[in-house]
């Protein structure tokens, strides 16, 4: 690699032949089988919901109760006017899907942004400040593990009753154990470098060490734990959508669809197939794309 | 003990301060004179830290108040009640979990890169993405209404928990895999494998007797709070299989703004989940006599 090129010293022919980091950083990426397909599955689904009104010629709450239970397309008797055919109001599936997945990742990157930026804070200011800093955060982050989540989320939303921002709050004020742990472990092991050390030397306000010399060093692994807390966001939307606390009917959500499909599964499996797959594939497809961010930016922490 | 008192006060706060509680309590119909009575006669006109106190001395009594919607019923006789059916359930779906991830991760870290490897990280990839409502229900579909093999519902015998305690474990099977497989690897490179391996020790000595035990330390401190975990999650599944358990009751109790029972079903699992981990420590400093000394 070209470190040892000084202003006046030309690139040897040998340095210029060598890959630069970023194409091997390129290399890496395309060759990562889970990251491409996780990435390329995600970045469709957010195509899909962002152009969502163009794509569907169906109101996602308009009710048909003349066209109830309309099977989809791959079925006998789907019709390509319902291509996922229509739930127990004669609401189009193919539009509640698209919408939902919508809802869905609004609420997982909002959640992610709250959680994140507590959880950031907390977990840096933990690692670099150690001490009563450290035991207070570390306490907090306990205290916030012996909480059970679901049941607490559940309890709060049903008594201040259910909207979007209520749920998405809700998650972010809930969610920020995961980077408040992982920040703290990469601060503290950013902490010590001679780097770090050098601007303190130098006389660097804390603010400014923490911004131009900690979080470019932890910002890889910051990035990672997004991408999971998108996942783990999604997944408790769906789980308290589904429990009757998260998104409210007639408003689409995935977990609500499997919810209101639950007793019809029987005889028209559909009706929980179609959006539970399409939540495992989104899951899926965030949880390869975290993983392989992981593996390519940082294989050594592999396992 | 500081983390179980700091969870009790959380709880208690953010659930009367959501809401208010005498409202709720006295139902839609209810007349501010109702609202006025109820708010007196439960006590939620004192200031909130009397009320807490209030609450904890009786709570550490083993006195959770009496049900509001369950009438005359002791809130404590619902948690004795319930609880068992949970951690039963846990204890199933952790078992599980164990089960099927220690053997795949030591299997993996065997033969890394191969296609051993390959469907074990598949499958925990899979496991992780796969929402346990819909697999719950995934199972019901199979198990119970196509094939009718297994009960779709209820708690009675032990063929009842099967499909309950799968849809529950299987989430916690990933990491639990992951990091044997993690552990393993970095065993198995270790110099006294090698001394093992170069005395003629049998394989399967030097894989359990040797890897294993060291490598399973981190598990048995990531299974406790997995367990501890199960016991909230089990909320969704307990409600999907119709199991009358801690889950089944928390959610019945909130959709009757029954606070006291909520309040102390919260308490109950928090410290469930403080004695696991207390209880996998003692189980490390027994797996690794290294701990004991610190």
């Amino acid at each position: 690699m070209a470190i040892s090129s000084s202003p006046d010293s030309l690139p040897s022919v040998q340095e210029l032949l060598e890959p630069s980091p970023g194409e091997i950083l390129r290399k890496r990426m395309f060759g990562d089988w889970g990251l491409m397909i996780g990435g390329g599955v995600l970045l469709f689904i957010i195509v899909m919901a962002v152009i969502a009104p163009v794509l569907t010629w169906h109101d996602p709450l308009d009710q048909d109760l003349y066209n109830k239970y309309v099977p989809p397309i791959w079925h006998e008797k789907g019709t390509w006017d319902h291509p996922f055919g229509t739930d127990k109001f004669g609401r189009d599936y193919y539009a509640r899907i698209l919408f939902g997945a919508r809802v869905s990742l609004m609420i997982g990157f909002t959640v992610m942004a709250i959680s994140g930026v507590i959880g950031t804070a907390m977990g840096v200011a933990a690692g670099y400040f150690g001490g009563r800093v450290d035991m207070f955060v570390t306490y907090l982050i306990n205290t916030r593990l012996a909480m059970p989540v679901i049941l607490i989320a559940l309890a709060v939303i049903a008594l201040i009753g259910s909207s979007l921002e209520v749920v998405i709050l809700v998650l972010g004020f809930l969610l920020w154990e995961r980077f408040a742990l992982v920040m703290r472990s990469s601060t503290q092991q950013v902490r010590n470098l001679d780097y770090v050390a050098a601007a303190e030397a130098a006389g660097c306000t804390t603010m400014r060490i923490l911004m131009t010399e900690i979080m470019p060093n932890i910002m890889n692994n910051l990035i990672v734990v997004a991408t999971l807390e998108v996942a783990h966001a999604v997944l408790l939307e769906a789980a308290l959508s589904f429990l009757g606390l998260g998104v409210q009917p007639p408003d689409p959500s995935w977990g609500l669809m499997i919810a209101e499909g639950k007793t019809d599964m029987y005889f028209k499996p559909w009706v929980i197939a179609i959006p539970g797959i399409g939540l495992f594939a989104m899951l899926l497809a965030i949880n390869l794309l975290g993983d392989g961010i992981r593996d390519v930016t940082a294989p050594e922490n592999r396992n | 003990m500081l983390v179980t008192i700091t969870v009790s006060v959380v709880t208690f706060t953010l659930l009367r301060l959501s809401g208010d509680p005498a409202a709720a309590l006295a139902g839609e119909a209810a007349t501010t004179e109702d609202i006025e009575y109820v708010r007196r006669h439960y006590g939620f006109d004192k200031p909130l830290p009397l009320q807490y106190w209030d609450w904890a001395t009786r709570a550490l009594q083993g006195d959770f108040g009496i049900s509001v919607y369950l009438k005359e019923k002791p809130v404590s006789d619902i948690i004795i009640e319930r609880a068992p059916v949970t951690m039963k359930l846990g204890f199933f779906a952790i078992s599980f979990a164990i089960l099927l991830g220690i053997p795949l991760g030591v299997l993996a870290a065997m033969r890394p890169n191969t296609l051993v490897d390959r469907v074990a990280l598949t499958i925990a990839v899979f496991g992780q993405a796969m929402p346990s409502f819909f697999f719950g229900l995934t199972l019901i579909f199979i198990l119970a209404v196509t094939y009718r093999i297994l009960p779709s519902s209820g708690s009675t015998t032990l063929a009842h928990f099967i499909m309950p305690s799968i849809a529950l474990g299987y989430y916690a099977m990933p990491a639990i895999m992951r990091l044997t497989r993690a552990g393993m690897m970095e065993v198995l490179a270790s110099d006294y494998i090698r001394t093992a391996r170069a005395k003629g020790l049998r394989t399967y000595v030097v894989l359990f007797k040797h890897a294993l035990r060291n490598a399973i330390i981190p598990v048995v401190s990531l299974s406790a709070a997995q367990l501890g975990f199960m016991l909230g999650g089990s909320v969704v599944i307990e409600s999907i299989f119709t199991i009358n358990g801690l889950g089944r009751a928390a959610l019945q109790s909130i959709f009757r703004s029954d606070f006291e029972v909520m309040q102390a079903i919260v308490l109950t699992i928090s410290v469930f989940y403080i004695g696991f981990n207390l209880l996998a420590d003692l189980l490390n400093a027994f797996l690794d006599p290294r701990i004991r000394v610190h």
